[in-house]
């Protein structure tokens, strides 16, 4: 008989009906969960400038990209109801508090800017974080994450691009494009959880094959990649102690205020209550339709 | 011919009113559905309006009385009731119009995706109309405040009644308004071209 | 709402593949949202949607009674054939 361990052991997936423990199983809701919320959540920040998007190609692509978000939402719960847990009951515990989303989301988007700095910055960092995660020892959340770093591919570059065409473009653009990138930089560091020596659920995440890296290597990997990008955008990172280090073969950065981060993730930041609210009312408003739909498939049932 | 002026202001207004629902749909299934109609129209609308001039120039730097886009597309979401009437009757009169224009290559391609809205709007009409007694209130309702802007439009379709007599909705009998292709435009127009126009303007000659 | 899995044929000439799944009141709407969430970029040419409890699916516990069986069956494999030399076309 094949066990959890031998299929862990063997690098092998674990599928929906195998048996497994009981730890691995809400460990894996409780992270697909969040990722899944995120997407969600995080459709807000950027789906406020939908309507606001100062060309119609911009208007386009942004669109398509908030669309993408929240197709991503729905393949991640689907990989989280394998789990054998129902979808409402994971949005019933995002609506009331007791599962979370990534707090990145929590800040707020001001300006045309922030939606370079969100792709460039923010689908920077998730996709270092998820491209591991293609090989995670979950068959359904690994084959999930395949689908959406495959579709996410085009969120980075059009953040990028659009940063880049505000740094050259007019003085009031480029200074937007700054402001931008000195507010989201260090809250897409945050985004790779809490430095190793205090991640609680890492190691047996690690042992478990659910997480591949450690946060501290993926922050690593993260601002390696960032610093040339930044110099070709010709935008300045907002790290006075940012600087390559020849003997470790990587850029040495500052100190990441983690008080900023536990604030955030306690429910303190800018935007934290407005994105509930904004969650909630959407599905409150959407009850008397989703009970019409069901009420007519009863009928037709019969 | 397709008045591309018209018929372009028409798809960029209506997938503006769409472009609101993204995170406020009733399931995340339909948020995703809804953002796929304003993408189909938002497409149209570009093409449309790059035949008649500068897409951005016309999108962002006309005054609402230099709309000529239909009174219907430009009334608010209201509740999803409205938003469903708004887009059958719309994509009724959509679908007919492109249908008698095989030969312009916007009609070609356009007619495929109205199409779709078309039989799309008509699924949730019957769900609506017949669903629950609150979703049939709302979905009458909805009926009595637009379809005094079908007038502008070709009258309704055979489709349209057909689908409405399914689901036991009735047709009002209300007064017809009409203005929006002379540029005489309802309250909702200034608001909504307002949000669209406000970055842009704020950067006079600025490129994106 | 119900749950759907959903398959998608990708081209012409293959078999559906299971995509994924979603929540819908009804068939015609899974279809319809099926899509819209798994073809938004060309991936399909032809869907099925199907209520998720209606599958039967081998149960994991019956995985080495089921398959295990065929794997002492080399013959059935074109590979346990030693040919002369210089046949060809077999």
């Amino acid at each position: 008989m094949v066990t959890f361990q031998d299929l862990i052991d063997a690098d092998e997936r674990v599928e929906p009906r195998d048996d497994m423990p009981e730890a691995y199983r809400t460990t894996l809701i409780r992270q697909i969960a969040q990722h899944a919320h995120s997407e969600i959540i995080g459709m807000q920040p950027e789906g406020s400038w939908i309507t606001r998007a100062p060309s119609l190609k911009r208007k386009a692509i942004l669109l398509a990209k908030v669309q993408d978000e929240a197709g991503h939402g729905l393949y991640l719960y689907g990989a989280a109801e394998t789990l054998g847990v129902a979808r409402e009951e994971l949005l019933d515990a995002l609506h009331d508090g007791r599962q979370r989303y990534s707090s990145i989301f929590n800040y707020p988007t001001p300006t045309w800017a922030d939606m370079g700095a969100i792709g460039w910055l923010v689908d920077g960092a998730a996709i270092v974080n998820q491209v591991p995660l293609c090989r995670c020892s979950y068959g359904p959340y690994a084959r999930a994450m395949v689908r959406i770093c495959k579709e996410e591919s085009f969120h980075q570059r059009q953040g990028y691009e659009l940063l880049h065409t505000l740094a050259h473009g007019t003085p009031e653009q480029k200074s937007m494009a700054q402001d931008a990138v000195d507010r989201w930089w260090w809250p897409s560091l945050m985004m790779f959880g809490p430095p190793d020596t205090e991640s609680t659920h890492s190691a047996q995440s690690m042992a478990w094959k659910i997480k591949r890296h450690s946060n501290d290597d993926l922050r690593q990997r993260f601002v390696d990649m960032c610093v040339p990008q930044a110099e070709i955008l010709g935008l300045t990172l907002p790290d006075p102690d940012l600087r390559w280090n020849a003997g470790r073969g990587h850029y040495d950065f500052g100190e990441i205020d983690w008080g900023e981060f536990k604030r955030v993730l306690a429910g303190d930041g800018p935007m934290n209550r407005e994105r509930m609210a904004h969650r909630k009312s959407a599905h409150d408003e959407g009850a008397w339709v989703r009970e019409a739909a069901r009420a007519y498939a009863a009928r037709s049932a019969r | 011919m397709i008045d591309a002026l018209e018929i372009g202001d028409d798809c960029l207004v209506l997938s503006q009113r769409l472009c609101q629902w993204v995170t406020r749909a009733p399931t995340l299934e339909e948020d995703v559905a809804l953002a796929n109609l304003a993408l189909d129209l938002l497409g149209q609308a570009r093409l449309l309006l790059s035949r008649a001039g500068d897409e951005d120039d016309l999108a962002y730097l006309r005054e609402p009385a230099q709309f000529r886009n239909c009174l219907l597309v430009e009334q608010p979401n209201g509740d999803f009731a409205h938003t469903i009437v708004r887009h059958l009757l719309y994509s009724d009169f959509l679908f007919d119009l492109y249908d008698r224009h095989p030969g312009d290559d916007v009609a070609a391609k356009g007619v495929k995706e109205i199409a779709y809205h078309r039989d799309y709007a008509r699924l949730w009409i019957l769900r609506l109309g017949l669903g629950t007694d609150e979703s049939h209130r709302r979905t009458t309702a909805a009926l009595e405040a637009l379809w005094p802007f079908t007038g502008e439009l070709s009258q309704p379709s055979p489709f349209v009644l057909d689908v409405l007599r399914e689901a036991s909705l009735a047709v009002p009998d209300v007064a017809q308004r009409e203005g929006g292709r002379r540029g005489e435009h309802t309250e909702h127009l200034a608001p909504l071209l307002a949000e669209l126009q406000v970055l842009h303007r704020a950067h006079p000659g600025a490129r994106w | 709402m119900r749950l759907w899995e959903v398959f998608v044929r990708p081209r012409r000439g293959l078999s559906h593949v299971h995509a994924g799944s979603l929540h819908a009141p009804d068939a015609e709407l899974a279809l319809r949202h099926a899509r819209d969430l798994f073809t938004r970029r060309q991936e399909g040419v032809s869907i099925w949607v199907v209520p998720a409890d209606q599958i039967t699916a081998s149960s994991p516990d019956d995985k080495e009674s089921f398959f295990d069986p065929a794997a002492d069956k080399p013959y059935r494999h074109p590979t346990f054939y030693e040919l002369p030399e210089g046949v060809e076309h077999l």
